[in-house]
């Protein structure tokens, strides 16, 4: 064999552990934040895999067409508003279930993705620019897992943004207080419906977000399959990271990095099971289910009206 | 597919004042994914719109038909309501049981199934089997990137390790071993057809190893050739034409041309043949020398020397001189899988059950 000099062996995997941590765990990170915040208010949207389509959909579709991928994220951001307020306004109907509903958005927004995304499927939208942290290192491996996208820096800011807001602010106890107990909250005067209508078309705008960063950065096309049911997979990641913005943060994390764990051991040479490394993120979705789930307990976290009425 | 429903019902509207007149023949089409995603839907769909300069034929398609009983339902649909007299069924998992379903109901029309496997003694006879091998262009594509390559290393993502798949990671590494023999292929499996974040992540680890030339086989490879793009790698397509998203380091690659195999039916379909009374062949095959398949148009990095290789070597392959499953072969656990002497041809249905890869690919075909 020649020289190699660009080969990294086993460190290689640890670089892509943790460049895909950091590109793959957006989606999951802005999904999960999104939800985090609909379910801190006592609501649940099912609906994120259908946002998170249509996001990733209308930021390819105005990317292509503006020339402008910061417009593309603003136009995902405001259809994830859209589709916030239709579930929110679905779910504040009487006798309508947050579940069924969720599903119903799941099926209304990925069909609506699919059916405009038909123009969309071929050419390339100008991608979001990336900020470039790795100039110092001569490796292409390094300087490539170190171009991080600037909606990476957003979220994680958004985490203890959110951490702030619910810990700290009167806002953030107003949520938590709609969430635990309606009927208290109303008693203190609290508007419940317009708390939840707002925490619910702002979740699902976060998610649309998540979605433009699928489309305009990483993998960086539009096609039917993008998602890969990374909606969903987010909004099981709130329940183990236990309504908290932060652990939702370093779960997002733990899945980006599961995500590439399959791929890179394989380009290392590490044949065997690649189908077992390949389902790391959802065994591990399994796992922590297992570990933070008991029928004997309510999970620490939860808001205590979560889903009811 | 929105548009053709509305079609039928401008159909209904007038189903009198058709019936005097003479029908054009009408074939339908049905793909698995959509129309336009620069891979193995879009080789199709553009092989039906190369029948439109046909002014005798009408042609009705669907796309992103699943592979379940929906497909059923949109054959029937095409069957009934635009008249199809033949339906072509482009993805694999639509033929068993779906086409043959349909088939056995509808004795009369003509079902085309690209791949999949006939028997004689079980389906009906109304269902002729379609198939290219593009093995040797894989091949060609293969020198190509071998002549690229600095570090000798290619990378290679891969849907799944079925015997089509290790067809084209193995000739492709032939062909790349063929003008450089230090030339490594290194295999990433993921999965399945399209999962284009999986993909992503794959050629970004295979670039990490210092791979400097990718391809793949997925359903639509464009996502791994952005990549080698996006990295500064160089890039070989399948299924379609991919240049357009690698401007810079795309090679050339390996695709389709059903349009050959889609006029070809139609021409036999006009002269009153069928596959039901044997005047059309059940299994209609081609390879590079049919044009079932081409090469895509070169990138701008291909030098003139590696032009004129590929082109000799072109040459060879078609005038039969230059076979590339040609004895001996070893597999990459060191076995002969091809003894000295022994050569197979393309289209041995040998080779449709290969289960090995060939010395120099980095992978392994069983989990």
């Amino acid at each position: 064999m020649q020289s190699q000099p660009e080969a990294l062996g086993a460190w290689g995997v640890a670089i892509a552990l943790a460049g895909g941590a950091v590109r793959g765990s957006i989606p999951y990170m802005f999904v999960s934040l999104g939800e985090c915040l609909t379910e801190k208010s006592g609501k649940i949207n099912l609906g994120m895999e259908g946002v998170l389509l249509m996001g990733a959909m209308t930021a390819f579709a105005i990317s292509d067409i503006t020339g402008s991928p910061w417009l593309g994220v603003a136009a995902a951001a405001a259809v994830g508003l859209l589709l916030g307020a239709m579930h929110a306004w679905l779910t504040q109907q009487s006798s309508v279930n947050d579940v069924a509903a969720g599903i119903a958005m799941i099926l209304f927004g990925s069909g609506l993705a699919f059916f405009f995304g038909k123009r969309f499927v071929a050419p390339m939208a100008p991608q979001l620019p990336l900020i470039n942290l790795g100039s110092w290192s001569g490796s292409p491996a390094i300087q490539s897992a170190l171009r991080i996208s600037p909606l990476f820096f957003a979220g994680a800011g958004l985490a203890f943004c959110l951490h702030v807001l619910f810990t700290r602010t009167s806002w953030g106890l107003k949520i938590r207080a709609v969430g635990d107990d309606p009927q208290a909250a109303r008693a203190l005067g609290i508007p419940v419906n317009t708390v939840r209508f707002l925490a619910i078309t702002l979740g699902a705008s976060l998610a649309a977000v998540g979605g433009a960063h699928l489309t305009l950065y990483f993998p960086g096309i539009w096609s039917e399959g993008i998602s890969g049911g990374q909606g969903l997979m987010a909004v099981a990641l709130v329940i183990f990271a236990r309504w908290s913005p932060r652990r939702c943060l370093a779960a997002a994390l733990l899945f980006g990095g599961a995500q590439a764990l399959g791929p890179s051991l394989q380009s290392l040479g590490v044949n065997g099971y690649y189908y077992l490394f390949n389902a790391s993120p959802y065994l591990l979705t399994l796992v922590l289910m297992i570990a933070t789930c008991s029928p004997n307990r309510s999970l620490a976290g939860m808001p205590g009206a979560l889903g009811k009425k | 597919m929105i548009l053709s429903r509305r079609e039928w019902i401008a159909c209904l509207a007038a189903p009198l004042a058709a019936k005097s007149v003479s029908r054009p023949l009408t074939f339908g089409f049905i793909y698995n994914g959509p129309k336009n995603d620069l891979g193995y839907n879009q080789s199709h769909a553009e092989g039906r719109a190369s029948l439109a300069q046909l002014r005798w034929l009408k042609t009705v398609e669907e796309a992103s038909v699943p592979e379940t009983v929906a497909a059923e339902e949109s054959m029937r649909d095409m069957i009934f309501q635009d008249g199809a007299t033949a339906v072509f069924a482009t993805s694999f998992g639509h033929f068993d049981p779906f086409t043959i379903d349909v088939a056995r109901e509808n004795p009369s029309v003509q079902f085309f199934h690209c791949g999949g496997l006939y028997d004689e003694t079980r389906h009906p006879k109304n269902i002729g089997i379609y198939f290219g091998f593009i093995d040797e262009v894989e091949y060609l594509s293969g020198m190509l990137a071998g002549l690229a390559t600095r570090s000798g290393r290619l990378g290679f993502v891969a849907a799944k390790p079925i015997p089509q798949v290790l067809r084209n990671i193995n000739s492709f590494t032939l062909g790349a071993r063929s003008v450089n023999p230090r030339v490594t292929t290194t295999v990433v499996f993921t999965g399945d057809w399209v999962l284009p974040v999986r993909e992503a992540e794959a050629s970004s680890s295979l670039v990490d190893q210092g791979i400097d030339v990718l391809t793949g086989h997925t359903g639509s490879p464009r996502v791994i050739v952005q990549i080698a793009e996006r990295r500064g790698v160089s890039a070989c397509g399948y299924q379609f034409n991919q240049f357009s998203m690698a401007p810079r380091g795309f090679l050339t690659g390996a695709e389709w041309a059903w349009g050959t195999v889609y006029a070809k039916y139609a021409a036999m379909i006009r002269s009153d043949k069928s596959v039901i009374n044997g005047g059309i062949p059940r299994r209609v095959t081609g390879t590079l020398k049919d044009e079932f398949c081409k090469l895509s148009p070169y990138g701008p990095s291909v030098t003139e020397t590696a032009r004129a290789r590929v082109a000799a070597a072109k040459v060879r392959i078609l005038d039969g001189s230059l076979e590339i499953y040609r004895g001996p072969i070893k597999d990459n656990e060191g076995n002969t899988v091809i003894a000295a002497g022994k050569t197979l041809k393309i289209e041995d249905v040998e080779l449709d059950k290969m289960n090995w890869m060939v010395e120099g690919v980095e992978g392994r075909a069983h989990s």
